[in-house]
């Protein structure tokens, strides 16, 4: 039998290092064992309890794995129809301008059926923040091929492996995101170690941050793992996003408006 | 280096292990029993005292599961919630 | 305040204006250009919302995002927009925020043409987007009533946290009438406790709130059942409070003429002229196309002999007048498609020989 010695109990509440963030609420999520979804969540929350902003953030979530997004976090939150996130984020922001207002979505609602709300979203320059979870994939309904697939990644959907002569070739969001005038922050993070993790959230902060100065639409792009639709284990698809995707998907700041710079150097 | 302690949320714990292969010391281990969802939860086996605290295993715990504690304090800290949850106390087969 | 005249799409956005829209989402399109363009003046002038978005799919989850945060918002578009706007229109019924569409018909299906129709009434009516709901349906027929209704619509909506559909055709858009408008109303300080705002401000003695969340979806069987017997119990409360028609001549008409919006004025000119040739005809002009005036057309058809309805269209609210007046009273239909206006001497002569015919039917009855 191993208990701890001394019980954890019994250490002064002083040296509390990490605890759950406020904005996470206490339920526990649906999530895979192992998907990133769960982390890219938690940085969420850790980043709006750092900047004090949980009482005046609302969450617009997407259809996907993260619809039930809104239940997870602990402040208000609406559920947009699949893609439009970025549209109903605008309606939301429009009317409440001292809101901060962030979209949450995976790589199929917003590179794919939502690419027109999106886009028009960061050339308007609309000040919101988007949490674009890429992961390759159509989670939700069951692991089809997305417009972010890899070449040759056998989905439910590409049986024999996605082809670039059918299909086209990944979709690089962050990159396509960084020369629309409107973008003042464009960055892609990866959730696949804890190193890469800091990294995110420094980045999902810097994101925050441009919204609460008012200087127009950010975006973070985070290389996130799916192990049940990849037919992996948790550790082997997050070596998967360090070997196969990264390559794919590089990670870099494409771009940093000049007043968030120096705040948060590259990955 | 400062002694620490985590505190695993083991009914939130979903066992993928992401945590064990973050840990530098390497103390953190699947436990032997399952949660009530059927998981196995990872736990700390750390008889030499080797946690430091570093909180790399909350940091990349998908479930927020983790707390951590540390002997020492370097700089101040923010306001922190305490978890709602007992404290943690495994049985595994020495 | 005193007659003007003004042309249609620009008396309803006005109007809107004057209800206190906070915020205007739209897209191009002919026929109801001019209720954008009019709001792209107007709404930033008052320091409100006004923004063209990319398309009506935008355009309408624009909308979803603001009515979650509890303001008077609307969008306008015909016909090809309305079609597109079907997604957002049902996740703003499922998530029961309120929210005004206009909807300046044109011809269809498909491109069609920009010439005045009816041709959305099922669209409208009976499938706004996928599930169980309705919703509610105005349907003006003179510019007057438009703008009365422009401000009813915001009433309505955020009395039953509905959609309500404002639905006029190319021609009540287009023309110029003399109407009055209504008094300037401030936008509404206090957001509904139900809105996204922000917790803080919903702060009470020092409290938080409980957070709010807008959302559509009831994963269990039980609890989206559970949901659509409310969505539907409200249903049923509008369909019980919010009928609306407009009557002349019936009080001892022996032929009953159904039409709504332009098809109605046009009816309308022909019951005169019918009345005034002695033939005992009347109009019923449905204003809410949902609910839909049933009842009263039941107990029409207690003493009407027969029933004609004129749309512009190949015959839509035509199968809601049979189904209210049932199989004992012919109901007959003159419908005009395409863009086509029916002119009321078609009217006329489709009444005469309504009429002959049913008092033919008369004298052979035992
Ligand atoms: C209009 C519409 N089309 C399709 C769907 C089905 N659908 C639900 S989620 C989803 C894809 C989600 O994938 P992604 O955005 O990558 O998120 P993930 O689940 O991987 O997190 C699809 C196609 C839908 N809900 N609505």
């Amino acid at each position: 039998m191993v208990t701890l010695e001394p019980p954890i109990e019994q250490l002064p509440c002083e040296n509390l290092i990490y605890s759950r963030p406020e904005s996470l609420a206490e339920i526990q999520t649906h999530y895979c064992p192992g998907c990133t979804h769960g982390v890219a969540h938690r940085l969420v929350a850790e980043v709006i309890d750092e900047l004090e902003i949980q009482e005046r953030t609302i969450l617009v979530a997407p259809v996907g794995c993260a619809v039930f997004a809104y239940n997870y976090f602990d402040f208000d939150s609406a559920e947009a129809a699949h893609g439009r996130a970025p549209a109903m984020a605008t309606g939301l922001k429009r009317v409440n301008p001292n809101s901060i207002v962030f979209t949450y979505q995976g790589d199929g609602d917003l590179a794919s059926i939502g690419i027109a709300e999106a886009i028009h979203a960061a050339t308007r320059g609309e000040n919101i923040t988007v949490i674009f979870v890429n992961n390759a994939i159509y989670g939700m309904t069951g692991g089809q091929m997305a417009p972010t697939s890899l070449i040759g990644q056998v989905t439910t959907s590409s049986p024999t492996g996605k082809d670039a002569a059918l299909t086209g070739m990944p979709m690089h969001i962050a990159e396509m995101m960084a020369p629309l005038p409107g973008v003042v922050y464009s960055v892609r993070r990866s959730l696949h170690d804890a190193r890469h993790t800091i990294q995110a959230k420094k980045a999902i902060r810097t994101a925050f941050e441009a919204q609460i100065q008012g200087l127009g639409f950010s975006i973070v792009e985070l290389l996130s793992s799916c192990p049940t639709n990849w037919k992996m284990t948790p550790l082997d698809a997050a070596h998967w996003v360090r070997d196969e995707m990264i390559p794919v998907y590089p990670l870099g700041d494409f771009k940093v408006a000049e007043p968030l710079q120096n705040k948060n150097r590259s990955a | 280096m400062a002694k620490g302690r985590i505190l695993i949320d083991v009914e939130r714990c979903k066992g993928c292990e992401l945590c064990r292969e973050a840990c530098p010391p390497d103390v953190i281990a699947l436990a032997d029993t399952l949660n009530s969802k059927g998981y196995r939860p990872v736990m700390l086996l750390d008889p030499q005292h080797e946690c430091t605290g570093c909180a790399l295993c909350a940091t990349v715990c998908p479930d927020g599961c983790i707390t951590v504690y540390r002997e020492s304090v370097p700089k101040p800290q923010r306001k922190r919630k305490q978890p709602a949850y007992p404290g943690h106390v495994i049985p595994v087969a020495a | 305040m005193s007659k003007e005249l003004l042309k249609g799409n620009v008396a309803i956005a006005e109007a809107a204006v004057r209800a206190g829209c906070e915020a205007y989402f739209g897209y191009p399109i002919t026929p109801q250009t001019e209720l954008l363009e009019h709001m792209s003046k107007r709404m930033p002038e008052l320091g409100r919302v006004f923004l063209q978005a990319e398309s009506e799919v935008a355009a309408v989850n624009m909308v979803y995002g603001a009515a979650s945060a509890g303001v008077r918002v609307m969008t306008s578009s015909s016909s090809p927009g309305i079609s597109l706007m079907q997604e957002g229109i049902s996740y703003i019924a499922g998530s029961e925020v309120p929210a005004v569409i206009v909807d300046v018909m044109r011809g269809g299906p498909g491109l069609g043409n920009i010439q005045p129709s009816q041709a959305d009434y099922n669209q409208v009516v009976k499938q706004a987007g996928h599930g169980d709901f309705h919703p509610i349906v105005l349907a003006p027929s003179t510019i007057q009533e438009a703008i009365d209704m422009m401000v009813l619509s915001f009433d309505l909506a955020e009395k039953y946290r509905t959609i309500v559909f404002l639905v006029l055709d190319g021609a009540i858009g287009q023309m110029m009438e003399p109407a009055e408008l209504p008094p300037m109303q401030e936008v509404k300080k206090k957001r509904p406790f139900w809105a996204l705002s922000s917790q803080e401000a919903r702060r009470t003695n020092g409290e938080l709130p409980q957070k709010n969340v807008i959302t559509s979806i009831h994963l269990g069987a039980e609890a989206l059942h559970k949901f659509n017997e409310h969505l539907q119990r409200k249903l049923a409360q509008i369909e019980a409070n919010e009928v609306r028609y407009y009557e002349n001549y019936m009080e001892d008409a022996e032929v009953a003429v159904v039409a709504f919006g332009t098809a109605g004025r046009v009816a309308e000119t022909a019951v005169k002229t019918l009345r005034a040739e002695g033939v005992p005809v009347g109009l019923h002009r449905p204003i809410t196309l949902w609910p839909f005036p049933e009842k009263r057309l039941q107990e029409l058809a207690d003493r009407v002999k027969a029933f004609l309805v004129v749309e512009m269209n190949a015959g839509q609210m035509f199968h809601d007048v049979r189904e209210a007046v049932g199989r004992e009273v012919p109901v007959e239909f003159l419908g005009r498609m395409g863009g086509l206006i029916p002119f009321p001497t078609e009217v006329e002569a489709e009444v005469h020989a309504l009429w002959r015919r049913t008092e033919v039917l008369e004298m052979h009855r035992p």
